[in-house]
Formats: C-alpha cells, sequence, structure tokens
C-alpha cells in the first residue's frame, strides 16, 4: 500500500513540475532564454486567482482567470520587455546575458508589486474538491481526490498542448518558429508574433500550476520560487529542448523526490533534486531524453 | 519598370563593407545569375534583397516597389522568396510540413493543396518521401524541398543561394534545368546566386560578375561564357 501511494503522489507532484517544465522549455526554444520571470508570472496569476475566489467564493472561475491573466502576462512580458531588449541588443557578450536578467529583474519587480498590492502574509487558497488522503480498506493513504483531479487536469492539458502542437497549423508555426526563425520568416510566418503566443502558452501552464499547487501549499510571493527550481530541474532531465522531455523530466524528479522521502527521509526533497541534476549533468548534459539529432549532411 | 533593380546598394557585415555601391537589373521573367568567388558578396545580397540584412545606403525595387526596409515575412508575403543557402529546410519537420509552411498564412487553402500538388509532380521524389523528417534526406532532395517550400506560395521572385553547393554533378544538372523551367515554363523571376559560373550562365538569360561587392561585368549570359576575358578572370576556365 505504501508503494502503490508513493507512485500515486509521485505522479501528481510530477504532473505540477511538468506544468512548469513545459512552461520554461516554451519559451527556451523559441527564445533561448531560461525564463526565472515564470516563477513571478505564476504565482502572480495565482494571486489573481485568490482574488477573484474573495470576490466570486469559486475556485472555477478562479481557475479560468487564472489560465487567462497568465496568457495575457506572458503575452505582455514578451512584447513590451522581451521583444525591445532583443532588438536592441545585438552584439557583444551582452547578448547572452541580458535577456536572461531581464527575466530575473522581471521576477524580483512582479514579487515585489504583489507584496505592495497583497501584503506578505501567507494566504491560502481552498482545494476546490477533498484534500483528505482517501480511505483504503480502513488505511488512510497520502493521496486525495485533489490529487487525483491535479493528475487528471495536467494529463488532459498535456494531450490537449500535443494536439494543439502536432495536429493544427498555428503549432507547426510553433515549431518552426522555434526550430529555425529565419526559415520561417522566409516562409512567410510572422515570428515575433508566434513567439508571443508561445510565451501566452508558456504564461497560461505557469498559471494552472499555481492554481494547482497553491490549494495544496500555501499563497506567498515567493511560493513558486520551489517550482520554478523543480521546473527548471525536470526540463534539464529532459534536454530542454521537447515537451515530452519536459515530462518525462519532471516525472523522473516527481517519482526520486516522493520514494526517496517515502523510504528514507522526509528531509530529502531538495538534496534528492539537486543530486539528480548535478547527475544528470555530469552524465549526460545533453538530457536523458534528448533526441538524437537528425543527420545535418 | 518591370523586375528587380539594385540601385547603388551599400551593405556592411560588421566593420567590413560586403557590398560596395551595387546595381544591376534582373528583368522580369528572366533567369539572372550572379556569379562571384566565395566573399564577393553574393550571399549579403540575397539577404539584403529578402530583408533578413539591414542596408547602409541605396535602392532595391521590385515592380516598381521598394523593398528595402521591410520585414522578410511581408516580403515573401508578397511573393518574393528567398532560398536561403545550406539546402534551407528544417530537419526536425517531416516533408509534408516543410511545404506547408509557406501556405500557413494563406487565406485559399485549395489554392494551397493546388500549388503543393503541382509541386509533388515537379518533384515526385518528395511525394514519395512526404512523412520522412527533411532531415533523412539526400542533398539533392533537401534542394528539391527548399525550392518546393517556396513554390507552394506561388512566388513572383525567386531568389535562390547556391542551390548547387555540395551536391553531385548530376543532381547539379537537375536542378539547374528544374530552374530554368522555372523560368521559361512558369514565367518565374529568378535570380540565382551561385560559385558555379558555367553551369549558372549556362541555363542563365543573364550573368552578373560580382568580385568583392561590386559589378565587374553584366551581360547577356551567353556572351559572357564566350568571352575570353571574363573567362580567365573571373570564371577560371
Amino acid at each position: 500500500m505504501q508503494f502503490i501511494t508513493a507512485v500515486l503522489t509521485s505522479l501528481s507532484s510530477g504532473a505540477i513540475y511538468a506544468l512548469m517544465s513545459i512552461a520554461l522549455v516554451l519559451v527556451w526554444r523559441s527564445t533561448r532564454v531560461v525564463n526565472f520571470a515564470q516563477a513571478g508570472q505564476a504565482v502572480l496569476t495565482t494571486y489573481i486567482g485568490y482574488e477573484v475566489i474573495q470576490r466570486t467564493g469559486s475556485y472555477w472561475i478562479a481557475l479560468v482567470a487564472a489560465i487567462i491573466s497568465g496568457a495575457l502576462i506572458g503575452a505582455f512580458i514578451d512584447r513590451f520587455f522581451m521583444r525591445p531588449i532583443f532588438k536592441r541588443v545585438t552584439s557583444g557578450p551582452i547578448v547572452l546575458i541580458a535577456p536572461v536578467v531581464a527575466t530575473l529583474g522581471l521576477l524580483g519587480i512582479i514579487q515585489a508589486i504583489i507584496g505592495i498590492v497583497w501584503g506578505l502574509n501567507i494566504q491560502s487558497i481552498q482545494t476546490p474538491v477533498a484534500n483528505d488522503g482517501f480511505n483504503v480498506n480502513g488505511t488512510v493513504i497520502a493521496f486525495s481526490l485533489f490529487n487525483a483531479f491535479v493528475l487528471g487536469t495536467v494529463t488532459l492539458t498535456m494531450i490537449l498542448l500535443t494536439l494543439l502542437f502536432q495536429k493544427t497549423n498555428i503549432g507547426l508555426a510553433l515549431r518552426a518558429s522555434a526550430y529555425s526563425p529565419e526559415i520561417a520568416k522566409l516562409s512567410g510566418i510572422r515570428v515575433d508574433a508566434v513567439r508571443t503566443l508561445g510565451w501566452a502558452i508558456a504564461g497560461a501552464a505557469g498559471g494552472l500550476a499555481g492554481m494547482l499547487y497553491i490549494p495544496g501549499a500555501s499563497l506567498d510571493p515567493n511560493a513558486m520560487d520551489i517550482l520554478l527550481v523543480f521546473g527548471f530541474i525536470a526540463a534539464v532531465i529532459g534536454g530542454l529542448e521537447s515537451m515530452a522531455g519536459a515530462v518525462a523530466g519532471a516525472m523522473v524528479l516527481g517519482f526520486a523526490i516522493n520514494f526517496a522521502t517515502t523510504y528514507i527521509s522526509t528531509t530529502l526533497v531538495f538534496l534528492t533534486a539537486f543530486a539528480i541534476l548535478i547527475l544528470v549533468l555530469l552524465i549526460r548534459p545533453s538530457g536523458l531524453f534528448a533526441s538524437k539529432k537528425s543527420r545535418s549532411a | 519598370m518591370n523586375g528587380l533593380i539594385v540601385n547603388n546598394l551599400t551593405v556592411d557585415h560588421g566593420a567590413i563593407r560586403a557590398i560596395n555601391n551595387l546595381s544591376f537589373i534582373a528583368p522580369r521573367g528572366k533567369l539572372t545569375a550572379i556569379i562571384g568567388s566565395n566573399g564577393a558578396g553574393k550571399t549579403t545580397l540575397l539577404r539584403a534583397l529578402s530583408g533578413l540584412k539591414d542596408v547602409k545606403n541605396g535602392s532595391a525595387s521590385w515592380n516598381g516597389k521598394s523593398i528595402l526596409n521591410a520585414r522578410p515575412e511581408n516580403l515573401a508575403r508578397t511573393g518574393i522568396m528567398h532560398v536561403s543557402d545550406g539546402k534551407s529546410v528544417i530537419s526536425e519537420l517531416s516533408v509534408k510540413d516543410n511545404l506547408a509552411l509557406a501556405g500557413l498564412w494563406q487565406r485559399d487553402k485549395k489554392d494551397v493543396a493546388k500549388a503543393t500538388q503541382e509541386v509533388l509532380d515537379l518533384f515526385p521524389r518528395l511525394g514519395e518521401r512526404l512523412q520522412q523528417s527533411a532531415g533523412s534526406l539526400s542533398g539533392g532532395e533537401r534542394q528539391m524541398l527548399a525550392i518546393g517550400r517556396a513554390l507552394v506560395a506561388r512566388p513572383k521572385l525567386l531568389l535562390l543561394d547556391e542551390p548547387s553547393l555540395g551536391l553531385a554533378p548530376l543532381i547539379i544538372e537537375q536542378i539547374f534545368q528544374t530552374i530554368k523551367g522555372l523560368s521559361t515554363e512558369m514565367g518565374l523571376t529568378v535570380v540565382l546566386v551561385e560559385q558555379n559560373a558555367m553551369g549558372a550562365l549556362k541555363i542563365a538569360d543573364i550573368g552578373v560578375v560580382l568580385n568583392l561587392g561590386s559589378v565587374v561585368a553584366v551581360d547577356n549570359a551567353q556572351t559572357l561564357l564566350n568571352d575570353p576575358a571574363v573567362r580567365a578572370a573571373y570564371l577560371g576556365f
């Protein structure tokens, strides 16, 4: 029973890491930027969700509001911060540094604004469904209806994202603009607009992650920082380039952390996460799931 | 005036002047070959014309409308298609998806389907490999795919950068004959940039010889081919 519980909790925490990981990969492969602001974007949209709950009492309306505002904030950041930075900074070593530093700056600004608007007190969001562990033959296990809801929602999101990317024209434009912006432009694709759309999708995924993670935890301006770290580790495990790799990496991380804490010690969360990161970087820096590059001859 | 008119164009490549006060005309419906050795500025010229590279000075127009300072995606949408060097296909995408790129933004999807079918009729090899990734194609097939992708947009002006680069002689001959057909049978205006001067001049109507970013000779392609001075100095045979 302990084993099955560990598997289930691994899946549901891995699912939330996967959302953050996908958000980071989407931005990385289209702009070559590790978007540190993602933690701020996600927590800001969760605060917006919190505010909607205060006013309407409905988690479900808040969920939709968080996803939509996440998309809008992502698009806004790309359009009004990242695009001008890429346009102005065109040469020298600063080219590689400037955009990443800009996302760090944005992270600080967003968290400061949250502090001003909502204060630094810890808030909470009620889970929309029961968060008590299921009772199996008289034993209460560490997996709740809310965990099942998280797992189901993320699975559905992954299916929808896969369909969007693989089966639609917009998905093809997103992939082409990520693989080769120049060829995409020469084919008549508005790469700048497509990139903004990618930031919007990433922002929406972050907003969803916040609304799925915070109800089981607590809400403060730094509440999503830990998920940014785990999402980033998952993305690195997955090779940074592919969404499937990001999901697989998130699951590896989810299983490692939950099995280590279940069977060894509850103090092992960070040690496990960072040990895996270092191991992957030492053994397979291109990621465990990096696809072999097509031959270029 | 119809066609592509480039006037006193100057383009810098960092601190280096890649194109210096360059002028030429590529008449509508004709095949113009731009030849010259490595570093003559051929690739930079095409990148400037398709909006990928900023221009320092001068003008360029297509059928009377200026094309400088426009975004590459907008030029592509008006029918100016640049097939860049390095067999410009996206290796990670399938052949089918590569062909679809130039049709994504077009309203008339029926015509896109028709244009795609015409490309597959022109290059039957691509039709056999639609689901394969473009990265798995041979060099010649990649070049066919790169040109085919451009043709799906039904371009008016085709800018081709070194389509013969790295291909076997037999394949080069095929590709050159196809390019000639685009101009003679389909009426496209083609600007063909080539290091393979002999092959390019043989199929071209007009030849432009470039050296160190400037035009050193312009003439009927056949005349250039037979001019001993040009042959010795620039064609190397």
